[in-house]
């Protein structure tokens, strides 16, 4: 039976206490987008090998993307922003995201079936047979990655899963394989943050001021992300949130207030009782 | 301040992908909730007639309620899964023990009300379900306010007492129908009561949201209908609290009331949405977040 209470600590490693020697390294993905050139190969990988299905394409009419967002059926998402500042002219911005496999993962958290589970290398994964489509997981998502698959009985979550199945056959995920300018980098997380620092290093010595390493901090609101980017303009201008937190940080306080109300509403139906009497 | 950049107007977050029947779920767990404890109450105080119509209604609304969550699954057919496991950081799987628990033990205790048998049985499930009926009507509010939608996550302090008051006053106005009138004074209180407090902390709750995240609790389809919910419920609470004996009167109030609480619950639902959709909602409040940090 105590196995199958699960606290609130949910965290890559409070993961890897639990599998012991089971654990494996923590493994991420560094996407330096100082090096995109926005070819989509990622995303044509990443569905290729996962069998993503495909999705009848709006044409946007805003840039070269016309996938959008990431989502159920987009687990890898090329931004393309297109910036004109009178004198310096006209600049590309090109970004491959991908889920970011929080330290401290809402989609994790909120999950009440089980099917979202942190594996043996510290990433973040939804099974498949066990998901049973609630949708928590996506208002709950602070960058808005896991969606549900909207199909005739079966509105299941679907998102990135660093490709579990390579990584537990000694491989690397599909995009980072198929990527080729080395943008997207796969690797255990501590030595991409040694590598992302270097990088970021080398283009400020360029005077390139503008870089900056976007989820790299693990005290940040979700602990750090599993898979952080080098960035060339804020977050936002990508289309990612400034500074994310998971909301499971506010639960017991939320739980309080609850807490509070339920008193309050006892209580008033007592007195409703009693002074109301018929 | 609204003037931020953003990836070409795009939403930075994914809306809640819930239909119709989460809120309805919400109308109907909290009506059930809040009926069970004042079922109880007015058993602890002598009040059987009012016991009985509150424990019958409160089991219909609670029995109903599984269904509407079912609907709502991508594969319905896996429900149980929720059951799979208990998990403290999930309010939907401490929801989901929560009602069963509750829906299992009103519907037991209205069968055998029915049927008049083994009443220490019956007050022994009464007292089970009118334990969980606090909860049943304060957990959604926690489970829509932990998400990371900006108009529930930012009111995660006033969205628990607005869907406790919100279910006290369905619970009330129900049970005011279907009790005779000299027995519904309680009923008839707690619906007037829940009604108007659902109005004051609902402006409360806008006034601590602020001008850009409560704008989709003042603009809009979700503003429409909580200006609605508003008007109906302080409407259906002047005509209950008024003095007086008209079955008529008091039934139209506690019909008003009910449409309203029911517009608040879909209003609720769909702010959510329109937060969700609107991408300064998310950047504008973490901008001053992360300033506030800095200075």
């Amino acid at each position: 039976m105590s196995e199958m209470v699960v606290g609130l600590d949910t965290s890559a490693a409070a993961a890897a206490r639990a599998y012991g020697p089971e654990a494996r390294a923590r493994v991420g993905f560094f996407t330096d987008t100082s090096v995109c050139i926005g070819c989509k190969a990622c995303e044509v990988a990443c569905k290729e090998w996962n069998q993503v299905p495909a999705e009848p394409h709006d044409f946007t009419a805003e840039s070269y993307d016309n996938t959008g967002s990431l989502g159920a059926n987009s687990w890898r998402h090329v931004a393309f922003v297109e910036q004109s500042d009178g004198a310096a002219g006209l600049r590309w911005l090109m970004s491959s995201d991908v889920c970011k496999h929080c330290t401290e993962a809402a989609c994790l958290d909120v999950c009440p079936t089980g099917a979202l589970f942190r594996t043996e290398f510290g990433t973040v994964v939804v099974q498949e047979d066990v998901c049973n489509g609630c949708g928590y997981c996506v208002p709950a998502c602070p960058f808005g990655v896991i969606g549900r698959r909207e199909r005739p009985h079966d509105g299941r979550a679907f998102k990135c899963t660093l490709c579990y199945d390579r990584l537990k056959g000694g491989h690397q995920p599909a995009c980072a394989k198929a990527c080729p300018t080395e943008s997207i980098q796969f690797g255990e997380l501590e030595e991409l943050r040694e590598r992302a620092d270097a990088r970021l290093g080398e283009l400020h010595a360029q005077g390139r001021s503008e870089a900056r390493l976007y989820g790299r901090d693990p005290g940040d609101g979700v602990g750090g992300f599993g898979a952080f980017f080098l960035l060339l303009d804020e977050p936002e201008v990508y289309g990612l949130p400034p500074d994310p937190l998971s909301t499971t940080r506010h639960l017991a306080g939320t739980w309080r207030a609850a807490a509070a109300s339920m008193a309050v509403l006892v209580g008033a139906t007592v007195a409703a009782c009693l002074g109301f009497r018929g | 301040m609204t003037e931020s950049p953003s990836y070409h107007g795009r939403s930075v977050i994914k809306p809640p992908v819930w239909r119709p029947e989460i809120p309805i779920y919400f109308f109907t767990g909290g009506l059930g909730g809040a009926a069970a404890l004042l079922s109880l109450g007015a058993r602890a105080t002598g009040q059987p007639v009012l016991a009985r119509r509150a424990l019958l209604v409160g089991a219909a609304a609670e029995a109903l309620s599984p269904a509407f969550l079912t609907a709502d699954l991508g594969r319905p057919e896996r429900f149980l899964n929720m059951l799979r496991l208990l998990k403290l950081s999930s309010p939907m799987s401490i929801g989901s023990w929560v009602m069963s628990a509750s829906v299992a033990s009103s519907a037991a205790a209205a069968a055998l009300e029915l049927r008049a048998r083994a009443p220490r049985a019956r007050l022994a499930l009464e007292c089970c379900s009118a334990s969980l009926g606090p909860a049943m009507a304060t957990y959604t509010a926690v489970l829509i306010a932990n998400t990371a939608v900006p108009a529930w996550q930012e009111a995660r302090r006033s969205l628990p007492p607005l869907f406790a008051a919100s279910s006290a006053a369905s619970a009330g106005a129900a049970c005011t129908l279907a009790c005779p009138l000299a027995q519904a004074g309680p009923a008839r209180a707690l619906a007037a009561l829940g009604g108007i407090a659902t109005v004051a902390i609902g402006g409360l709750m806008r006034r601590a949201l602020g001008p850009l995240l409560a704008e989709p609790y003042r603009r809009g389809p979700s503003g429409l209908l909580r200006r609605s919910a508003d008007a109906l419920s302080a409407a259906g609470a002047g005509l209950i609290a008024a003095p007086g004996r008209s079955r008529a009167r008091l039934s139209t109030g506690a019909a008003l009331i009910l449409a309203g609480q029911l517009s608040l619950r879909f209003a609720v639902a769909q702010a959510g949405g329109a937060s969700a959709r609107d991408p300064r909602q998310t950047i504008v409040p973490q901008r001053q977040r992360q300033a506030e940090r800095v200075s």
